[in-house]
Order: structure tokens, then C-alpha cells, then sequence
């Protein structure tokens, strides 16, 4: 049996895939901020604050790193009401997302920091710098640079782990993607082309995050190593 | 006037004690050359004057302010002394006049037109202006550590902590290095210098300092401790490095 493909089938319905891809995009661009934004405070937490602090933080960060994501998703948007907290679909989406990137982060971003020599952290010491202001101003960005690969790879596995909060109604991509083919049973044209856009993203990401990264941490571009 | 009081000063690491009862008083725009093997405690000392290590019994008195790393914020540690390592330690992320810059404005507060007038006065001290825009990685290891001294001098400090600042250079770059030190010195600037250069504490120290297992062992002004040691362990120091 031969497969005919037909695009043109697709093409009524380009509203919904803008609509989708729009929600896709803006959801990535905010948990990544956002999560990477809470992943520098929960590793520079677990790392120098009280002892049941860290241990707090640990222990989110285990939770998240070994229970499903769709899991995850469900507790916050299913789950919370039976607590009395309702949040709607787009908001638990970006929560989930956050809160998993966020740990996911911090425990990449910790190797990082804890393989900043010890004679950084005394030159800051003897300028007379707090741990906080040695954290931001001379740590961070070299522990950024350690561990940059693996971050992009993390940010970019959220990214496409974000098809599935089509399961609690969010319009995003997957959910485009599920709509058309329930319309016009064109299901493999909408899954390919969907496929090919998650491609793009993901390429496009990795891009955008070197270039980030070349300004980031264009300091090392002068190194003998 | 006495600017560093140092009184029966402890510290162990563990079962290991380092410095067993020191006692040391530096005056104002003195320069103090601290030697002695590896395992004296003379590192230990100086890392104590600034409570990178916290000592365990004695008092230190820098410029009329007692040391107690427990109960005082690093910028109050910070505020009378300045420290040189070994390893440069120059942060690889910030130009030489970002690195300079860093402490007077994030510790101190200073305006950033300001702390950049103030980091290329210390960079023009030290024979590093011109470099203002690179990143540490493009510097020698000689122009690094003149920078690193920059660094601390921006923060205006009452005495200058070096800890072997020349130990991790080619030999051909140790010269410049020294050069920045004696111009300090010149200055009235207060040096407490742990070193192996044996020429420089002779030629520009008022005091050379000898430890021997965790106390200071003899001092004196440099001709006399060099040419005319009194212990045996001085004695054998001087020769096994002659």
C-alpha cells in the first residue's frame, strides 16, 4: 500500500499550528528564564545555607529528577484543587516546566560551582567580598562556562518535554498537532510536519544559546588550554 | 607606631599544630620578610593576618582592630589588609580593569566613574595600563601577579600580605614582579612578604623574619640574620639555600 502525502491538507489549518508554535515558543522563552533564574538561587542555597535549607532543596531537587514529568504535570494541574489551589492549564504548564527545569539546573550548575578553584573564592574573601557578592560577581559565570553543553541539552530536553502539557488542554504545538489530524484523519502529514518544527526549535535553540554563550564567556577565547 | 600586634598566635589543623605561640609586631611602613622551610607555619601566619584561616588561640590587632573572622563580615576583614597569592588568582571572566574595579564597587560602593579613575592609577603603579582591556588569559604569569598586586592596592589597603607571589614564575618574569614590590616599599607602603627570594628580603626588607617549627625562631635586620646567624637551624636554613 502506498502512502500518498498530502501538505495541502494541512494548509487550512495553518492558524492552528501559528497558534500552537506561538504557545510553544513563549512557553520555552519563559520556563527557561524563569528556570534557570531559580536554578542559580537553589544551587547557591544548597551549597550556603542552613543545613535544613539545603536539605529542603535537596530533596525537591531528587523529587523532581525521579518521578515522570507528566506526573509532575498532572499533581500541579489535577492534583492542587483537591488542596483548594486551581490554577488553569497555561499556568500549571509553565509551573511544571519551571520547577523541573529549575532542578534539573541546579544540579548541573552545582557541578559547576563546586569545581571553582578554592583560590577565586579566597582572592574574593581577601577583597572582602561576602559569599553572595563572591558568588555573583566571581563565580557564576566561570561555573557557567563549565557546565554550558549540559545546560543547553537540559533546556532544550524541556523544550520538547513541553508536548506534553497538550495533555491538560494547553494549545501548544502537540496539541495543534492532535486538533488537525482529528479533523482531516491526516494524521502522519500533521505529526511529520510537527516533528520537523520541534526539529527547527531545537536546532534554533542550541544556536541562539552558542551565541549566547560566545558573548558570555568570549573571556576564554584567549585561553592557552 | 605599631600597625600589626601579634600576640601568642595558635592554630592547629587537626591533630597538626602550625603555629605554636607567635608573636610579631610590625610598624608602620615596615617591610617584614618572613622565611623558613616549607611547614614552618609561615604561610599559615600570613593567612591568618587576614583570618583566611581562623587562628585558635592569641589575638591579632591590625590598625587597632582586633581579628575575629566568627564575628565580622569580610568587608571589615578586608578593610586594612590586602593580600598577593601565589597563584595570581585573577578572575578569568573580568578584564584586568573589571578586576580592579570589582571589590571598590561591589564591597565598597565606590561610583564606577571613580573606581575606574582609582584602577588605572593602581594599573599605571604597577606598569599595567595599558592592558586595561584584557582578559587575564592574554597576560604573562608576571604581568598577571602585577596586576593581582593592583587589585589589592585599589582597596587602599594599611599592609600588603604576599604569599610567595613569585614561586609560580618563570624566573625571567620574577624580576618585574619584585621591581612593583620594592617601589612599594619605597612608598611606605607596609610589606609582611613570605618569600624564597632570598635576595629580595636582603636587599629590601627593614626585618627578616625566621621560622622554625611553628615559632619564630630568630629575627633581625637582614645583614646581621644573613651574615651572622645565631641558631644552628638559621644556620642550616641559610647554607641549604646558598
Amino acid at each position: 500500500m502506498g502512502i500518498s502525502l498530502d501538505f495541502m491538507a494541512l494548509s487550512p489549518y495553518l492558524g492552528e499550528l501559528l497558534r500552537g508554535l506561538f504557545t510553544t515558543v513563549v512557553l520555552t522563552m519563559v520556563t527557561t528564564l524563569a528556570g534557570l533564574m531559580l536554578a542559580i538561587v537553589v544551587a547557591y542555597l544548597r551549597l550556603n545555607a542552613a543545613a535544613w535549607v539545603g536539605m529542603a532543596l535537596g530533596g525537591y531537587v531528587e523529587l523532581i529528577r525521579n518521578t515522570p514529568f507528566i506526573v509532575q504535570l498532572f499533581f500541579i494541574f489535577f492534583g492542587l484543587p483537591a488542596l483548594g489551589i486551581r490554577i488553569d492549564a497555561i499556568t500549571a504548564a509553565f509551573l511544571a516546566m519551571t520547577l523541573n527545569l529549575a532542578a534539573y539546573s541546579a544540579e548541573i550548575l552545582r557541578a559547576g560551582i563546586e569545581s571553582t578553584a578554592r583560590g577565586q573564592l579566597e582572592a574574593a574573601r581577601a577583597l572582602g567580598m561576602s559569599s553572595l557578592q563572591s558568588y555573583r560577581h566571581v563565580v557564576l559565570i566561570p561555573a557557567f562556562s563549565r557546565i554550558y553543553p549540559a545546560l543547553i541539552s537540559q533546556c532544550i530536553i524541556v523544550m520538547l518535554g513541553s508536548a506534553v502539557v497538550s495533555q491538560i488542554s494547553v494549545y501548544d504545538l502537540t496539541y495543534a498537532a492532535n486538533f488537525i489530524q482529528s479533523r482531516n484523519f491526516r494524521s502522519f502529514e500533521a505529526y511529520l510536519l510537527v516533528t520537523l518544527i520541534y526539529l527547527l526549535l531545537a536546532i534554533g535553540m542550541r544556536q541562539t544559546f552558542l551565541l549566547a554563550g560566545r558573548r558570555l564567556f568570549a573571556y576564554r577565547q584567549g585561553e592557552h588550554a | 607606631m605599631t600597625l600589626v600586634c601579634v600576640k601568642d598566635l595558635h592554630k592547629s589543623f587537626g591533630e597538626l599544630e602550625v603555629l605554636k605561640g607567635v608573636d610579631l609586631d610590625v610598624a608602620s611602613g615596615e617591610v617584614v620578610a618572613i622565611i623558613g622551610r616549607s611547614g614552618s607555619g609561615k604561610s599559615t601566619l600570613l593567612r591568618c593576618l587576614n583570618q583566611l584561616e581562623q587562628h585558635d588561640g592569641g589575638t591579632i590587632e591590625i590598625a587597632g582592630q582586633h581579628l575575629d573572622a566568627g564575628a565580622m563580615t569580610p568587608n571589615d576583614l578586608s578593610r586594612n589588609v590586602g593580600m598577593v597569592f601565589q597563584s595570581f588568582n585573577l578572575f578569568p571572566h573580568k578584564t584586568v580593569g573589571d578586576n580592579v574595579m570589582l571589590a571598590p564597587t561591589v564591597v565598597r560602593g565606590v561610583d564606577k566613574t571613580v573606581a575606574e579613575r582609582l584602577a588605572r592609577e593602581v594599573l599605571d603603579k604597577v606598569g599595567m595600563l595599558e592592558k586595561f582591556d584584557a582578559y587575564p588569559a592574554q597576560l604573562s604569569g608576571g604581568q598577571q601577579q602585577r596586576v593581582a598586586i593592583a587589585r589589592a592596592l585599589a582597596m587602599n589597603p594599611k599592609v600588603l600580605l604576599c604569599d610567595e607571589v613569585t614561586s609560580a614564575l618563570d624566573p625571567e618574569l620574577v624580576g618585574e614582579v619584585l621591581r612593583v614590590l620594592e617601589a612599594l616599599a619605597k612608598e611606605g607602603m607596609t610589606l609582611i612578604l613570605v618569600t624564597h627570594e632570598m635576595k629580595f628580603a636582603h636587599d629590601v626588607a627593614d626585618r627578616v623574619v625566621f621560622m622554625h617549627q611553628g615559632r619564630i625562631h630568630e629575627q633581625g635586620p637582614p645583614r646581621t640574620l644573613f651574615e651572622h646567624p645565631e641558631t644552628s637551624e638559621l644556620k642550616q636554613f641559610i647554607s641549604a639555600i646558598l
